[in-house]
C-alpha cells in the first residue's frame, strides 16, 4: 500500500478565521443593512430631532404658544423670532413645535390603533380562511372602495374632532391595507411545517396565530406602519387645513396653514405659509425614507 | 374571457350593496339623525309628528334604507338641506363636468411625464438622472398637495400674477379656450403631482423587471436598436401592471381632487363635498360618498377587465 505523504502544517488545519467568530445576530444584520441605505439613516436622524424638539416643546420653545404681541405682527424671521411671527404676533417657531406634538401624537396613536385592527382582522381571515376570510375581506373591500378622505370628512362632521376622536377616526379608516397584507402573509405561512407541528401537539389557535405566525409576518407590518404614520400626518394636516380638524387656538401644522391662507399674508409674509408645510413635507419624507430602508433591511431575501 | 368579465361584474354587485349600507349606517349615527337640521327646535309636537311622518322618520331603519336605496337607484338623491328644494342630483350634475375636466387633464399630464421618465430610469438604473427622478418622486409623494397648491398660488398668482388664483374661467367674460386652459394649469399640476410620483416609481420597477427578461436580450442580440426594443417589446409588457395601479390609485386620486378643487375654488364635486360637510348637508354628503365609491368600484372593474384583455398569459 502506498501512501501519499502530504505535509500538513498547523496553519492548514486552522478554520477559516471568519468561522471562529460568532455568527451575526438578526439584529446585527438588520442594522448593517439599514445603515447602508443613506436616505433611511438621514431620515431617522432628522425624524429623531423633530420628535425630540416637539416632545420637549415646553422647555425648548422661546415663548408660550398662545402669547400674542400685536406690535410684532407678521415679522420676518429675525433673532427674536427665528421663523417670524403670525397675524397675531405669535412666534411661528414656538407654534410649530407645539403643533408637531399633536400631529405626531395623532400619527403614532392612530397607526397603533389601525395596526391593532388590521392585524386582528387580517390574521383571523388568513388563518381560518374559507367563509370567515370571505366575509372579512369583502368588508375590507367595501371600506377600501370609499375614498378615505371622503370617509374621514363624513365621520368628522358627525363627531366633534377632538384629539381623541381624531385618533379613533384615523384608526377606523386606515386599517384596511394592513389587514390585506397580514392576510396575505398568513395565507402563505399557515401551511408551513412549523404551524402543522404546533397544531399536532395541540397548541391553541390564538397561540399559533399570535405566538408563532405573527412574529414571522412582522417585517411587512412594520414597513406598512411606518409608511402609514406619514400618510396619517398628511391627512390630519389636510383636515385641519380645511378647518375640520383640531380648531385654533391649539396650534397644529394644518390649522397654521389655514390661518396663513390669506391674500395679505401671502403678499407680505410668505414665510408664514411656507414653514408649516415644509415641516409636514420633511416629516412625511422621513417616514417614507425610513419605511423604504426598513423594507430592504427586514427582507431576508435582499442582498447584504 | 366573456365568462370572466360576467363573473367579475357580478362580484361587484355585493360590494356596491356593502358600500350603500356602510354610508347609510355612518350618517344614521349622526346625533339627532340626518334630518335634524330641518327641524325647528320650537316646532309644536303635532307638527313634529307630521314632519316625521312626511320624511318617513318613524319607519324602522331597514325600511328607511330600502326606500333611500330605491330612490337612489332611480337617480333621486333627495333634496339639499341647505339649498332648500334643489335636488342633489342637479347640484352634482352641474359640477361633474368640471371635475371630469380636471381629473382627465391631470391624469394625462401625470402619464405623459411619469411614463417617459420611468422608462428612462429603468434603462439607465443608478445613473444621475435615475437618482434625481427617484428623489423627485419621493418628494412628490410626501408633498402635502394643499400646501403645494398654496405655494403655487402665492408665487405665481399673488406675487407674479401670471395665473388666476382660482375658478374655472374669468367671471362674466365670453368663453375663450385660452382662458379655460389658463385656469386649468395650476390645479392640474397640483392634482397630478402625487400620481406622477407614484406612477414614475411603478413604471421604473415594472420596466426593470421586463428589461431583465430573455426575450429582450434576444432582441438586443439580434441587433435591433435599443430604443426600438425597449419601446416596442419592453413597454407593451411593462405597462400591464400599470393598469392595475390606476385602479388602486383611484380612491386617493378622488380624495386629492377634492382637496385641489377646494384650494383653487374649482366648482367641482370635490369642493361641493367639502362645502356640504361644513354645512352638515347630509343628503349631498351621502350621495357623493356613494357616487365616489361607485366610481372606484367601476374603475377597478375596468382595470381588471383591461388586465385580462392585455395579458394573455393569464387564464380564467
Amino acid at each position: 500500500m502506498s501512501q501519499i505523504n502530504v505535509k500538513v502544517s498547523q496553519d492548514d488545519l486552522q478554520l477559516d478565521p471568519r468561522l471562529n467568530s460568532k455568527a451575526d445576530t438578526l439584529t446585527k444584520i438588520f442594522f448593517r443593512k439599514f445603515m447602508k441605505n443613506k436616505l433611511a439613516v438621514i431620515g431617522s436622524i432628522v425624524l429623531f430631532i423633530i420628535i425630540v424638539m416637539c416632545g420637549l416643546a415646553p422647555i425648548i420653545a422661546p415663548y408660550p404658544f398662545e402669547q400674542m404681541s400685536l406690535l410684532d405682527k407678521l415679522k420676518a424671521p429675525n433673532s427674536d423670532y427665528w421663523l417670524g411671527t403670525d397675524r397675531y404676533g405669535r412666534d411661528i417657531f414656538t407654534r410649530l413645535l407645539f403643533g408637531g406634538r399633536i400631529s405626531l401624537l395623532v400619527g403614532f396613536a392612530s397607526v397603533a390603533g389601525a395596526i391593532l385592527i388590521g392585524v386582528t382582522v387580517g390574521a383571523i381571515a388568513g388563518y381560518y380562511g374559507g367563509i370567515v376570510d370571505a366575509i372579512l375581506m369583502r368588508f375590507v373591500d367595501v371600506v377600501i372602495s370609499i375614498p378615505s378622505f371622503f370617509l374621514l370628512i363624513t365621520i368628522v362632521t358627525i363627531f366633534d374632532p377632538s384629539v381623541g376622536n381624531l385618533i379613533l377616526v384615523f384608526a377606523l379608516t386606515s386599517w384596511t391595507s394592513t389587514a390585506r397584507i397580514v392576510r396575505g402573509e398568513f395565507l402563505s405561512l399557515r401551511s408551513r411545517e412549523f404551524v402543522l407541528a404546533s397544531k399536532t401537539i395541540g397548541t391553541k389557535s390564538y397561540k399559533i396565530i399570535f405566538g408563532h405566525i405573527l412574529p414571522n409576518a412582522m417585517g411587512p407590518i412594520i414597513v406598512t406602519a411606518t409608511l402609514l404614520v406619514g400618510s396619517v400626518i398628511l391627512a390630519e394636516a389636510a383636515l385641519s387645513y380645511f378647518g375640520l380638524g383640531i380648531s385654533p387656538p391649539t396650534p397644529t401644522w394644518g390649522n397654521m396653514l389655514e390661518d396663513a391662507q390669506n391674500y395679505t399674508v401671502m403678499l407680505t409674509a410668505p414665510w408664514y405659509p411656507f414653514f408649516p408645510g415644509l415641516l409636514i413635507l420633511i416629516t412625511v419624507l422621513c417616514f417614507n425614507f425610513i419605511g423604504d430602508g426598513l423594507r430592504d433591511a427586514l427582507d431576508p431575501k435582499s442582498d447584504d | 374571457m366573456v365568462t370572466y368579465i360576467i363573473r367579475r361584474t357580478l362580484m361587484a354587485i355585493p360590494l356596491l350593496f356593502g358600500i350603500t349600507i356602510l354610508s347609510f349606517a355612518i350618517v344614521q349615527a349622526a346625533p339627532g339623525g340626518p334630518t335634524s337640521l330641518l327641524m325647528d327646535p320650537s316646532m309644536k309636537p303635532q307638527d313634529r309628528v307630521k314632519f316625521e311622518e312626511k320624511y318617513g322618520l318613524n319607519d324602522p331603519v331597514h325600511v328607511q334604507y330600502v326606500k333611500w336605496l330605491g330612490n337612489m337607484v332611480q337617480g333621486d338623491f333627495g333634496n339639499s338641506l341647505i339649498k332648500r328644494g334643489v335636488p342633489v342630483s342637479e347640484l352634482i350634475m352641474n359640477r361633474l363636468p368640471n371635475t371630469l375636466l380636471l381629473m382627465i387633464s391631470s391624469t394625462l399630464l401625470a402619464a405623459c411625464i411619469a411614463i417617459p421618465f420611468g422608462i428612462y430610469s429603468a434603462m439607465r438604473p443608478y445613473s444621475k438622472l435615475d437618482y434625481s427622478v427617484t428623489v423627485t418622486s419621493f418628494l412628490g409623494i410626501a408633498m402635502p398637495n394643499f400646501w403645494f397648491g398654496l405655494i403655487l398660488i402665492m408665487v405665481f398668482a399673488v406675487h407674479f400674477g401670471w395665473f388666476p388664483t382660482g375658478g374655472v374661467a374669468t367671471l362674466n367674460a365670453p368663453f375663450s379656450l385660452w382662458d379655460r386652459i389658463h385656469h386649468l394649469i395650476m390645479p392640474a399640476i397640483v392634482l397630478a403631482t402625487a400620481d406622477m410620483a407614484a406612477l414614475t416609481r411603478y413604471t421604473r420597477s415594472s420596466m426593470l423587471d421586463v428589461l431583465k427578461q430573455d426575450y429582450i436580450r434576444t432582441a438586443m442580440s439580434k441587433g435591433f436598436k435599443e430604443k426600438k426594443v425597449v419601446l416596442k417589446h419592453g413597454l407593451r409588457n411593462g405597462m400591464i401592471p400599470i393598469i392595475t395601479l390606476f385602479g388602486l390609485m383611484l380612491p386617493s386620486f378622488i380624495g386629492g381632487a377634492a382637496i385641489t378643487e377646494k384650494i383653487f375654488s374649482w366648482p367641482g364635486i370635490g369642493s361641493l363635498f367639502i362645502d356640504s360637510a361644513f354645512q352638515r348637508d347630509y343628503p349631498v354628503i351621502m350621495a357623493l360618498t356613494v357616487i365616489s365609491a361607485v366610481m372606484v368600484v367601476i374603475g377597478n372593474l375596468i382595470a381588471d377587465i383591461l388586465y385580462a384583455i392585455f395579458d394573455p398569459r393569464i387564464e380564467y
